[in-house]
Formats: structure tokens, C-alpha cells, sequence
């Protein structure tokens, strides 16, 4: 890397700073990643500073964290059961999957926000993280 | 105050009803959240545990202001050993099973994790029952 390039990466890696944040709200969340709130549009603005990504839900129950938001390509109702056991208001369901009406339905009833998203797991983990999301561990 | 609840073996859909209610008194009675979440946690991952194994269970909750005790029951094949089954990653779990997000031999493990005291007295063709605490002071 010669010394212009690398005054380059300094300079955008800082810009690239000044963009994170310590926590995003849900409508932030499905603005970045181009999602659907498809239940909670109106729920009030938690600020959201951790996210655990699993399509296995006994993981999802081994830990311990709160304003944590679940990433899941499993579209199924013990998906919501699951947050609702972990006190988790906000779950992103990547892939393009759907969420059935049953989903729906009970993730309004227990006040859990689902939004909807066409990105892998990896891509949706990696915007998330660069805007400033962190990981449990 | 005591609270009772039939689980059925194989129904998924209302795998986590009965969590999910007593999660509702829990709250109402005021109890501290972070004993809630525990209770809970390891409730809906014996509710599971009915459904994936059992043919039928009933899950028994009695609060009183020292404690929470919670006794699951089922009648299924049982639990042949059980060091073997506490183990995390063990898991006989079906396919249908690990299809629904479940099955990857955390659930006992992740039972006692959430509880102060737990036993677990199982025949091999009969079933099983848990019993576990959690204590409010």
C-alpha cells in the first residue's frame, strides 16, 4: 500500500466512524437493510445495541442479553416463542422468508417487532455490525 | 398460587402456551424480571422437550413468595442416561425436530443453567419428570 492510499484508508476507515452508532431503532435497522417492518411499524423506539444471529433456536435460549436483536432465517412460529422466552422485542428474518399470519399474530400480542429482509444472513450480520451493532461475545 | 397445563407430544404449534402464560402471571404478580426470564427460559425449553420426545405431558407451577416450583411430566420412552442426556450437544432429536429450530442437545444443560436446584427422574418406557426451582429471595 503506498503512502496516498493509505492516508486514503485512514481517512475513509474515520468518515466510516462518524457513521456508527451505539444503537439503532428498529426503523433504522429496516431502512439499512432495505426490510419490511412487518409488524411493530408504530411500537415504541427501542434502542437496539446488540444482535445474535441463529437459525437455532436452543442457542437463541442460551443467552443472556438485553435490547438484543434476533437475526433468523427460520420462519416459524417458535421463532417468535423463542424471542418472547428471551425477553427479544425484535427479530430481523433474512433470506426473503415470510413470516406466516400465526407469526404475526402472536408477535403482536407479545409486542415483538418482525421485520422482513432479502439478505443473507451474512450480508444483513455485516451492515448491521459496520453501522455500529455489536456481537454478544 | 398454582397453575396446570397439558402439553401434547408432536404439537408444535402450541409448543411455548403454557410458558408463555405463566410468563404473563409472573409478570402481573411482579416478579423481577431476570427470575421471569430463567423460569421461563426453562420452562419453554421443557415444553420442548414434551413435544419432541413425549407423547403427552402436563406441566405444574406453584409460586409462593419464596420460591417457584415447576414440575414437567410426560409420558414417553424416557430418558435411558441420563449424565448422558444432561450433556451439551447430545441429542436424539428427529429431524422434523432440528427443523423447527430445536434438537441441538441444550436443553437440559441450558435447564439447569436457568434454575437453583433440579432433578430429573425418568423410566425407560414410561416417561419423565423434572423438577426444578427457582427461589425469589
Amino acid at each position: 500500500m503506498d503512502f496516498l492510499s493509505k492516508k486514503l484508508y485512514i481517512f475513509v476507515s474515520i468518515l466510516g466512524n462518524c457513521f456508527r452508532t451505539d444503537h439503532m431503532t428498529h426503523k433504522e435497522i429496516s431502512k439499512l437493510l432495505n426490510g419490511r417492518i412487518i409488524i411493530g411499524e408504530g411500537s415504541e423506539s427501542t434502542n437496539y445495541q446488540y444482535a445474535f444471529a441463529s437459525d437455532l433456536m436452543s442457542d437463541v435460549l442460551t443467552v443472556d442479553s438485553e435490547n438484543l436483536i434476533l437475526i433468523t432465517g427460520l420462519a416459524n412460529l417458535q421463532a417468535v416463542r423463542t424471542a418472547e422466552m428471551s425477553d427479544i422485542s425484535c427479530i430481523i428474518i433474512v433470506r426473503g422468508k415470510k413470516a406466516s399470519e400465526e407469526m404475526i399474530q402472536l408477535a403482536a400480542e407479545s409486542k415483538i417487532t418482525l421485520i422482513e429482509c432479502n439478505y443473507t444472513m451474512f450480508r444483513t450480520c455485516g451492515l448491521l455490525y459496520q453501522a455500529g451493532i455489536k456481537p454478544l461475545y | 398460587m398454582q397453575l396446570e397445563f397439558k402439553v401434547m407430544g408432536g404439537d408444535f404449534a402450541n409448543a411455548g402456551y403454557a410458558s408463555s402464560e405463566i410468563k404473563k402471571v409472573l409478570k402481573q404478580i411482579n416478579i423481577d424480571p431476570k427470575i421471569i426470564k430463567k423460569v421461563v427460559v426453562a420452562l419453554y425449553e421443557a415444553e420442548v422437550n414434551i413435544c419432541a420426545h413425549a407423547y403427552a405431558g402436563k406441566v405444574s407451577v406453584e409460586i409462593t413468595p419464596e420460591k417457584i416450583s415447576v414440575e414437567v411430566s410426560d409420558k414417553g420412552p424416557g430418558i435411558p442416561d441420563i449424565e448422558l442426556a444432561m450433556q451439551e450437544g447430545f441429542s436424539t432429536a428427529s429431524p422434523a425436530v432440528r427443523e423447527m429450530g430445536f434438537g441441538a442437545g441444550m436443553g437440559l444443560p441450558n435447564i439447569k443453567k436457568n434454575t437453583d436446584f433440579l432433578d430429573i427422574q425418568s423410566t425407560v418406557g414410561k416417561g419423565t419428570t423434572l423438577k426444578f426451582i427457582n427461589y425469589l429471595t
